[in-house]
């Protein structure tokens, strides 16, 4: 029972990525995309955890760890990137 | 180390020191010191006659590199020391010569000498060496040497050219007589010229007999200068006249006739080996002869003559094969014609030797060599005429001097052609005689212009660039030898028969020698009222006529065109080569990336679909595959949409983003197929290459970020197209032919016990197979140093250049 359940919400998710990635296709703005993208990690997150009660293993918890982490740090990057178009600020005083 | 060797190698020992004596002993001519050279090797193989005149043979041997069966064996017999001999004698009548020809302050002797010496050197290791190998590596010493003493006043281009056309001519017949000879090798089982006579049968039974025969001969007929590889021999004449005197009329050019003499007990009892020799050699006298009469230069002149000489003799070698299928054991013509090729051998080379010293002095004393600007020099230069008209005389074949006996014997032996009722030489052998006739009239023409247009008729001293006079008496003392030589051979031809001729002819003739047959040497000048008198008399009769009416005929030469003449072809198929190279390079090699990915992407699918094809790989099973769960597509799908989508974005941007899409949801499919690490792994590498990549967009020039879209391109399209469906058939292929088990099990049961570790990856990783590990760490290492000075040599260049900006303003 619960695993049609599981199942249910895994085709939920997927089906959302994929809306989420007409989204990234889409546009029209990078900031949509960026968000999508985010999104998609965060819904990447959902489907790994569902998945480790499915496959009855508690392997993958690390890679949720991992996703919401590198999820923030990309979307942080990519809004850094647009917003001030550089990704690691130049420290000026100690340019070559 | 025998002295035998020691003696074939002196000259190259000696060569060594003759720059240090050169330097040293400025006041003595360079010359002195060399002539010993030649002097004693004549000495020492002039012993050897007694030897080989009684029908022995010496032979030494050195190994050299026994495991290859390649050892310098000297071996010296009738034949070999005869070119020995030669090689010697003349060697030391050339450097006397050179002495006097050759100023010791205005050239470099040092150079000259050691060329010398080591063309000497490589002659006589070509003459005297039984293991062929050893024997390709002088004769290739040959062309160097030959290519550098043409070249020796390399400052002019004409000598360069001609050094270069030597060379290329004769180191593709070198190369393709090495052919032969490893062909040779592969059916007797050794180098040894010796094993390969004793195994003659079994080299004619050979499938591989012509293909070996023919590259032989290539090699004999390109140092030989026969038809149509005679081209670069008139170019050699840009070289020192002692040279030419040396290599290009008596020794080197003469070793390819010491091949085919050397070789014909291997090959001759082929029809195809005498009529390719007859026919080329026939045909090279002709040509030769013909077109010695139109040149004005008395070196070309002596050049094509060389080259038809060479023509007659090595026609007389191709004849002579035919005494093995002759009959009448009495009186074996045809073994005369053997006879005939080995004193005219001599006789050229004595003949020869003389008239290119006699040019030599010519130009040395008056400054030109040019026919049209010489004459009535007989008052002079008496000596010098006086050893011009014997020399010529013998050329043209007249009596009483050696080349009238040679000449006849030949005649005679063309003659005989007719008698024959094998190999179709009673039909189209008639085409031997009448072309010989032919070419002997030329020769006698061009025997003629020699001395007349050079010392007769009336004397233009104003227009030479020097005041005649008679040369010094060292310069006339070599060419006067060998004219005496001339006139000696002329009298008393039998001087030589029994201690030179006869044991060089044997040496060609193994079987009939064992078989009891003897070699008679006989030569005399009076036959009788036979034909080929007659034909010396027609000879003599129709060339004088001719030569007294050379203005009304000479109009022939100017009806051959340029482009067809064989110089022509030469030059024009370098130029061609070239071109075709160079834009055959322009075509394939475009500079861009695309094109060479497009070749090694076809290359790589082109060569993949074929074996598939050929080994009948196309039978997929797919018994073995599990159920693909539902997410699975989903996910599939993802990854399939977002790289299509990534062809058509308008932007870098999105595609990058998209990229960061696929990145993830391949590290979703290891989630789905139970791969932590990976999984874990892929995550972060795929948001660090995300985060670089937009690192580099962000550098990009303003214009490439604002690119639209990637163009269309079909070919592309495609190769890519190809490309996929090769590897997802070669991976179905590879999936469905699966004939081992995996290994995993064995980690799957040890991964705790040998290990002490539950996760298998990482035990895999750097235990099991922790050499792998340790060396991408490396690849990690490199990596990061790499792009750390990169970085870091970009940044202080560009500041550097800021720098300088900001001073200048």
């Amino acid at each position: 029972m619960l695993d049609i359940v599981i199942y249910i919400a895994l085709a939920i998710l997927l089906f959302a990525m994929l809306g989420m990635l007409y989204r990234v296709i889409k546009g029209p703005t990078t900031a949509d995309r960026v968000i999508a993208l985010d999104s998609i990690g965060i819904a990447l997150i959902s489907v790994v955890a569902l998945l480790s009660i499915l496959l009855d293993t508690t392997m993958f918890f690390e890679v949720i760890l991992l996703l919401s982490i590198l999820a923030f740090i990309g979307t942080v990057a990519f809004s850094k990137f647009l917003e001030r178009g550089e990704i690691i600020h130049h420290d000026r005083d100690n340019d070559l | 180390m025998s002295v035998l060797h020691l003696a074939i190698l002196l000259p190259l020992l000696a060569a060594p020191f003759i720059p240090f004596l050169f330097r040293a002993l400025k006041r003595i001519h360079t010359g002195w010191f060399v002539l010993v050279v030649p002097v004693l090797l004549f000495v020492y193989f002039f012993r050897f006659i007694g030897i080989t005149s009684a029908g022995d043979v010496v032979s030494e041997t050195v190994e050299w590199m026994p495991s290859l069966g390649i050892n310098f064996t000297a071996y010296v017999d009738g034949l070999g020391l005869l070119f020995a001999l030669l090689i010697t004698g003349i060697g030391a009548l050339v450097v006397l010569y050179s002495i006097y020809y050759l100023n010791k302050d205005k050239e470099s002797l040092g150079h000259f000498y050691v060329y010398l010496l080591l063309f000497m050197g490589a002659m006589l290791g070509v003459v005297l060496s039984d293991n062929m190998v050893v024997m390709y590596m002088f004769w290739e010493l040959t062309s160097i040497s030959s290519f550098l003493l043409i070249g020796y006043w390399y400052e002019k281009e004409r000598s360069r050219y001609g050094a270069r056309k030597s060379m290329l001519i004769t180191v593709f017949g070198g190369l393709s007589m090495l052919g032969g000879i490893v062909i040779l090798e592969s059916i007797v089982g050794s180098f040894s010229i010796r094993d390969m006579v004793a195994n003659q049968a079994l080299i004619a039974e050979s499938p591989f007999f012509v293909a070996a025969m023919i590259l032989i001969l290539l090699g004999a007929f390109t140092k030989s200068a026969q038809f149509p590889f005679h081209i670069w021999l008139p170019d050699a004449m840009e070289a020192p006249t002692p040279v030419s005197a040396y290599l290009h009329s008596a020794t080197m050019v003469k070793a390819g006739l010491y091949l085919v003499a050397r070789m014909s007990p291997v090959f001759q009892e082929s029809s195809l080996w005498l009529w390719i020799i007859v026919s080329v050699g026939t045909f090279t006298l002709f040509w030769g002869s013909f077109n010695a009469v139109k040149q004005t230069d008395l070196k070309g002149i002596l050049a094509f003559s060389t080259v038809s000489q060479l023509g007659l003799i090595m026609s007389l070698l191709g004849l002579g094969a035919a005494a093995l299928h002759y009959d009448g054991i009495d009186d074996n013509i045809f073994m005369v014609a053997t006879i005939a090729a080995i004193f005219h051998l001599i006789n050229h080379a004595t003949f020869k030797g003389s008239l290119f010293m006699m040019v030599g002095i010519v130009d040395h004393e008056t400054g030109t060599r040019d026919i049209r600007k010489l004459g009535g020099l007989m008052t002079v230069m008496p000596i010098t005429f006086t050893i011009a008209v014997i020399g010529s005389l013998s050329m043209a074949g007249l009596p009483p001097f050696n080349g009238f006996l040679s000449k006849e014997m030949f005649l005679k032996a063309t003659t005989k052609v007719f008698s024959m009722d094998f190999f179709a030489l009673d039909t189209i052998g008639i085409l031997i005689p009448v072309v010989a006739f032919i070419a002997s009239v030329f020769t006698f023409i061009y025997s003629l212009i020699i001395f007349t247009r050079t010392f007769m008729g009336k004397a233009k001293f104003d227009e030479l660039p020097k005041q005649p006079h008679e040369a010094p008496i060292g310069m006339l003392i070599p060419p006067a030898i060998l004219a005496i030589l001339v006139v000696v051979l002329g009298f008393v031809p039998n001087v030589l028969s029994n201690s030179l001729i006869k044991p060089a002819v044997e040496s060609i003739y193994p079987t009939l020698v064992a078989s009891g047959q003897e070699v008679k040497v006989d030569i005399y000048f009076w036959h009788g009222l036979t034909p080929e008198l007659f034909m010396t008399l027609g000879i003599i009769a129709l060339g004088t006529l001719m030569f007294f009416m050379i203005n009304k005929w000479m109009g022939i030469y100017n009806h051959i065109p340029n482009r067809l003449t064989l110089n022509g072809m030469y030059d024009g198929s370098l130029v061609w080569s070239n071109k075709a190279a160079y834009r055959f390079k322009d075509n394939y090699m475009t500079g861009f990336i695309r094109s060479y990915l497009i070749y090694i992407f076809l290359f790589l699918s082109g060569m993949l679909l074929f074996s598939m094809y050929w080994f009948d790989l196309f039978n997929f099973s797919f018994g073995e595959m599990e159920a693909v769960a539902p997410y699975e597509y989903v996910l599939g799908a993802v990854v399939i949409l977002a790289a299509l989508a990534i062809l058509f974005m308008g932007s870098r941007l999105p595609s990058i983003i998209l990229l960061g899409v696929i990145g993830y949801s391949v590290a979703l499919f290891f989630v789905f197929f139970g791969a932590p690490d990976l999984a874990l792994t892929q995550l972060v590498i795929e948001t660090v290459s995300v985060a670089l990549f937009l690192l580099v967009f962000y550098h990009m020039p303003e214009i490439s970020r604002k690119e639209v879209r990637i163009k269309f391109k079909v070919e592309n399209a495609i190769v890519s197209v190809i490309v996929g469906v090769t590897v997802m058939l070669l991976s179905f292929m590879a999936l469905s032919n699966r004939s081992l088990s995996s290994i995993s099990e064995y980690y799957k049961e040890n991964v705790y016990d040998l290990a002490a570790g539950k996760n298998m990856v990482n035990v895999v990783l750097v235990d099991f197979r922790g050499f792998d590990t340790l060396f991408e760490i490396v690849v990690l290492a490199v990596a990061a140093i790499g792009i750390y000075t990169m970085i870091k040599f970009r940044t202080t260049e560009r500041t550097k250049g800021a720098h300088e900006h900001e001073s200048e303003k």
